[in-house]
């Protein structure tokens, strides 16, 4: 592996997206609007979108990463980018870091400003500092961007790439305590949602949106988000191949 | 020189390519020379492409020996020295042809005057600052070639790199490819125009995953008296499926 492939690499990814305004202005309009619009169902519910709102601004860039990065990598295979780089010394976890580090950078991005509207000009509150609900946003990003990287490697086409999303994520966001706290979960489904990382990014959510003071628990929860994420780049670097049938 | 005469550039032997459960190279051995330009010719679907590509050591091969510059195909020390363009243009359309160059340049660890030494060898200059999927076919795949040019390397495998181009642009290639073989560069050029088989130094003339010549032109149209390479093309079709 090499630094200055690894950020060849993010760089370019990072230009894609400057040639291509609509799309990456939709990854940032698109959390905002839904943000809003869970703000607006919430009106008069009391504290509602304190309580859901913080939770969900985590998961938009979560599932929006996911949807870009599966196809993006896609792309490079059907369009034999990934190929030609792969007959070139370039080391295949260049490849896969190369392109978190350019979807982390634009996390940061994405959470600043989702952030910035939600607390800002919906009047979201959390308990503790709005910007670690921020640290959760860019983390959530960054595992989209390690699963898609490593899901589209089981996928042919964009079609089916788009269909890992409800499959990977939806039963994920079931099991992260949203719906049913994690603890009042069958037996079974409890043990699986301590498995899962997006159990840990509602967790330290949640955590953010009781207390003011920053618990090592907090960060504990980030630390595991962070070991799904490298261990899921590993192996998306692990499953490209460089001869195909 | 010497060195060349001794070592071929490109050694294949016994190559056998599945592909899809269909056995597209049955059984191929073969050299090529280095510093020459070989034309390998044949109808679309006669396994250009799968050998292309396990010369560059991207398909799967069930056996066989493929070595390119001494090494096996695909092996890390060839990755700095081998040109690759592929049967997709394999260039990144958000992207201009600069950016594309300068991004492929900074992989190969290839110098960054390179990208406008291939721009200029591609006659792509005008066009370095547009965006490739804004571009026309013929120029996406002098993007491909320039890319292919990238870091000067030993071996060029090149999958039909004069398609659709117009004629005086097709002839400016042929003669940029002479010049680089002139150099000691050793360039495999694919192509089902069978009249571009004039333009090379030898020709591999292939069917259905197997040579039916491996010969200069002259020699191949003395030996078979077709007056085209064509006209040779279906002779030996013919003396193949008649014997």
């Amino acid at each position: 592996m090499s630094g200055t492939r690894t950020l060849s690499t993010s760089r370019r990814v990072l230009r894609q997206l400057r040639h291509d305004p609509r799309t990456t202005a939709l990854m940032i309009v698109a959390p905002v609007a839904l943000m809003g619009l869970l703000a607006w169902i919430l009106y008069g519910e009391g504290n509602g979108f304190d309580r859901f709102g913080p939770v969900y601004l985590g998961v938009f860039p979560l599932v929006i990463m996911f949807l870009v990065t599966s196809v993006a990598t896609l792309r490079e295979r059907t369009r034999g980018t990934l190929e030609r780089l792969l007959t070139m010394p370039l080391a295949k976890p260049d490849f896969v870091f190369g392109y978190a580090l350019a979807f982390g950078v634009f996390a940061i991005l994405q959470a600043a400003i989702v952030s910035g509207f939600s607390f800002g000009l919906f009047g979201m509150q959390v308990a503790g500092s709005a910007w670690l609900v921020g640290v959760v946003a860019v983390a959530d990003a960054l595992l989209g961007t390690a699963l898609g990287l490593f899901l589209s490697s089981f996928a042919t086409t964009e079609f089916q790439a788009v269909q890992f999303m409800p499959i990977v994520l939806i039963p994920q966001l079931f099991l992260s305590g949203i719906l049913v706290p994690r603890d009042q979960l069958p037996t079974l489904l409890h043990w699986i949602s301590n498995v899962l990382p997006m159990s840990y990014a509602v967790d330290a959510t949640q955590r953010v949106m009781v207390s003011a003071q920053v618990v090592a628990e907090f960060w504990w929860d980030i630390a595991i988000i962070g070991v799904w994420v490298v261990a899921a780049l590993l192996l998306g670097a692990g499953t490209l191949r460089r001869r195909t049938p | 020189m010497s060195v060349a005469a001794q070592c071929p550039a490109i050694h294949v032997a016994g190559l056998h390519v599945v592909r899809g459960g269909t056995v597209v190279i049955p059984d191929l051995s073969f050299e090529v020379p280095a510093g020459q330009v070989t034309g390998l010719l044949g109808p679309s679907g006669c396994g250009k492409s799968t050998l292309m590509r396990s010369l560059v050591g991207v398909q799967i091969v069930a056996s066989g020996t493929v070595e390119v510059l001494g090494e096996p195909a695909g092996s890390v020390a060839l990755r700095s020295r081998l040109g690759y363009m592929g049967q997709n243009d394999a260039v990144y359309v958000d992207l201009t042809a600069r950016e594309n160059l300068a991004y492929f340049a900074n992989i190969l660890g290839a110098p960054g005057t390179d990208v406008d030494r291939v721009l200029e060898q591609v006659d792509m200059v005008r066009h370095a600052d547009a965006l490739v999927g804004r571009m026309s076919g013929g120029q996406v795949a002098r993007v491909s070639l320039a890319t292919a040019l990238l870091g000067g390397p030993e071996v060029m495998v090149l999958d039909e790199p004069t398609v659709g181009l117009d004629p005086v642009l097709r002839r400016d290639l042929w003669m940029l490819f002479h010049r680089l073989a002139d150099g000691g560069t050793t360039v495999l050029v694919s192509s089902h125009v069978m009249e571009e088989a004039s333009r090379c130094d030898r020709l591999l003339l292939m069917r259905e995953g197997r040579f039916l010549a491996d010969d200069s032109p002259e020699g191949l149209l003395a030996r078979t008296g077709q007056r085209d390479v064509e006209a040779a093309f279906l002779a030996l079709t013919d003396e193949a499926a008649a014997s």
